[in-house]
């Protein structure tokens, strides 16, 4: 009779612990899909400022705006080294400074009759759709990983190991209306 | 971009993902992409070449129905095989709540991985352990996108999450070809339908019964009919004199579809349901004929609440001919509908549509990071490693 008691308590321990590794393994997968995803955002913001770099000192737009447009780019680049907090104000003002920038129908269409204009505006508003897109991805990995972190055996076994709690980005991403619209 | 595409049904019996995925595949190939799509086969026809066999599917009962999936050892390798060879910046499954070679491809790969959702699909309690080893699964895909609100819905209630809505497109230049059957236009009014009779939620049936009250109006009337099915058997409903309005053209060729498009007066599409997304309005609009469609929500979406179509309330044979006749007797509106019309198909273009597509690939690739096989976390997966090894020794 202890025999089987001992037999299923074996068998119990031993569905438990695959059940814990494979928790632990999802969780690994995700903090994976989390350190690409940030490193996705990260290439996408670095291109959206290298385009509004080049558009503002390439002569196409006016002087003021060209420096408007450096200044914006500008603090957005060096923002990273300050911290989380300060790269996500720093990028949403890029964000609304290009907005702002292509506001005016009659000034978009003025530059796109240049054929260099208009593929400087479509590079433009392709990558602010895609730091969109990045982000939008990226908060989903990290809502999808909390879940699984607040698992209470999750919580109880560590299988987290040391890792930070993940943390979105939050920042304005909309792309400017009349670029994204092309 | 090297992209490797799964579709989850037979690449030879067409069907609205088959289709998506054939569009999906030009569009990228035109942009420069090398694509490579990964889809069950049953050995009839030619695949074409960026098309790799991804085995014979097996009849089986599931979630009350008869499905076709490939599973099992066999597949799984040929899944990881394809991985292997394939070398790509990004891996996109389509459908992957259906058990089919998407699910296989999301279980044996890591790397950046997008999943399109199709359908809708109703939570039961004998799929809550499918949702939830598709919840598990989706963990490691980088990004989703729905082709529909409907499919968005179910993917954000049942399985937790967020999608990107890019709706599904249409080649409108495929619709281009000027063309009609021998004989048409004609006058006397004449109306398409396209799609199963004997599948009721196409709806034949209502066009069928409104026909009689139709052609009280217009004695000349005729009805071309394309698609499978027994005729006899669709038309029963229907008193026998006036059965001779109707033209059955049985299945017909893409350019036979085009043809008869280009030969209608208006298109009718009498759905009443189980459409997640109106492509056969599209279609019919990228050539240019003029829509009368019933009220379903997919379909008042795609003609912008009516806007770039005429509509009736779905399932009302009297509304459909009410609707119908007021569009015969005005060849103005027609046309301005049917030049309206071929504006919205564009807006669906898969040249627009496949840069949309794009854009999610690269915002979720990077540079040096390509598609691999993932054996961690799994103990089902190393077990299969050994036995990839072992084939690979032998």
């Amino acid at each position: 009779m202890s025999w089987w008691w001992i037999l299923a308590l074996v068998l119990v321990l031993l569905l438990f612990g695959i059940y814990l590794s494979m928790t632990a393994g999802r969780l690994d997968r995700l903090h994976l899909r989390i350190e690409s995803a940030e490193r996705a955002l990260d290439v996408q913001l670095a291109l959206r400022t290298a385009i509004t770099i080049d558009l503002a000192v390439s002569g196409l737009v006016d002087p003021v705006l060209g420096a408007v447009l450096t200044d914006a780019a500008h603090a957005a680049r060096t923002s990273a080294a300050l911290g989380v907090r300060e790269r996500e104000i720093a990028e949403s003002d890029l964000s609304r400074t290009l907005s702002l920038a292509f506001v005016d129908p009659e000034d978009v269409s003025e530059i796109q009759r240049d054929p260099e204009g208009a593929a400087f505006l479509e590079d433009l508003g392709a990558a602010c759709r895609r730091v969109e897109l990045s982000r939008r991805f990226l908060n989903d990995a990290v809502r999808a990983c909390r879940q699984v972190r607040s698992l209470r055996m999750a919580r109880w076994f560590h299988l987290a190991g040391r890792t930070s709690w993940p943390q979105t980005v939050e920042m304005d991403d909309t792309p400017p209306p009349l670029l994204s619209a092309s | 971009m090297r992209v490797g595409l799964v579709c989850p049904y037979s690449w030879d019996v067409p069907g609205g993902v088959a289709v998506h995925m054939r569009d999906l595949s030009e569009s990228l190939i035109r942009q420069g992409h090398e694509v490579s799509v990964l889809a069950p086969f049953d050995g009839e026809g030619v695949l074409p070449d960026y098309v790799v066999d991804g085995g014979r599917p097996v009849a089986v009962a599931y979630n009350g129905s008869v499905a076709r999936l490939n599973f099992g050892w066999k597949a799984t390798r040929r899944v990881r095989k394809w991985i292997q060879e394939g070398d790509f910046d990004v891996l996109h499954v389509h459908e992957p709540l259906s058990p089919s070679l998407s699910v296989l491809a999301c279980w044996v790969a890591q790397g950046p991985i997008v999943a399109t959702w199709h359908s809708s699909m109703a939570r039961s309690r004998a799929l809550s352990a499918v949702f939830y080893l598709a919840q598990i699964s989706m963990e490691k895909v980088s990004a989703r996108i729905a082709v529909s609100e409907e499919a968005r819905r179910t993917l954000v209630a049942h399985i937790g999450g967020d999608a990107v809505l890019i709706a599904n497109g249409v080649t409108v230049a495929n619709f281009a070809d000027p063309a009609t059957l021998p004989g048409y236009p004609r006058a006397g009014g004449t109306l398409g339908f396209l799609g199963r009779l004997d599948e009721p939620r196409k709806g034949f049936d209502v066009l069928a019964r409104a026909v009689p009250v139709l052609a009280a109006r217009f004695p000349d009337l005729r009805v071309l009919v394309a698609g499978p099915g027994d005729p006899e058997e669709a038309l029963g409903a229907v008193p026998a004199e006036f059965r001779d309005h109707f033209i059955f053209l049985g299945r017909v060729s893409d350019a036979d579809k085009v043809r008869m498009l280009h030969s209608i007066d208006a298109f009718i599409a009498p759905n009443t349901g189980g459409e997640s997304f109106g492509i056969v309005l599209l279609e019919a609009m990228a050539s240019g004929a003029p829509v009368v469609s019933s009220d379903l929500l997919a379909f008042r979406r795609v003609l912008d609440e009516g806007r770039y179509g005429r509509t009736f309330s779905t399932g009302d044979p009297q509304a459909l001919a009410s609707v119908t006749s007021a569009l015969l007797e005005d060849p103005d509106a027609r046309k301005s509908m049917s030049t309206a019309g071929y504006e919205r198909a564009r807006h669906f273009d898969w040249e627009r549509v496949g840069r949309e597509v794009v854009a999610v690939y690269e915002s979720v690739v990077l540079p040096g990071v390509k598609v691999r096989e993932d054996l961690r976390g799994q103990i089902v997966g190393r077990l299969a490693r050994s036995k990839t090894n072992d084939v690979s020794a032998s």
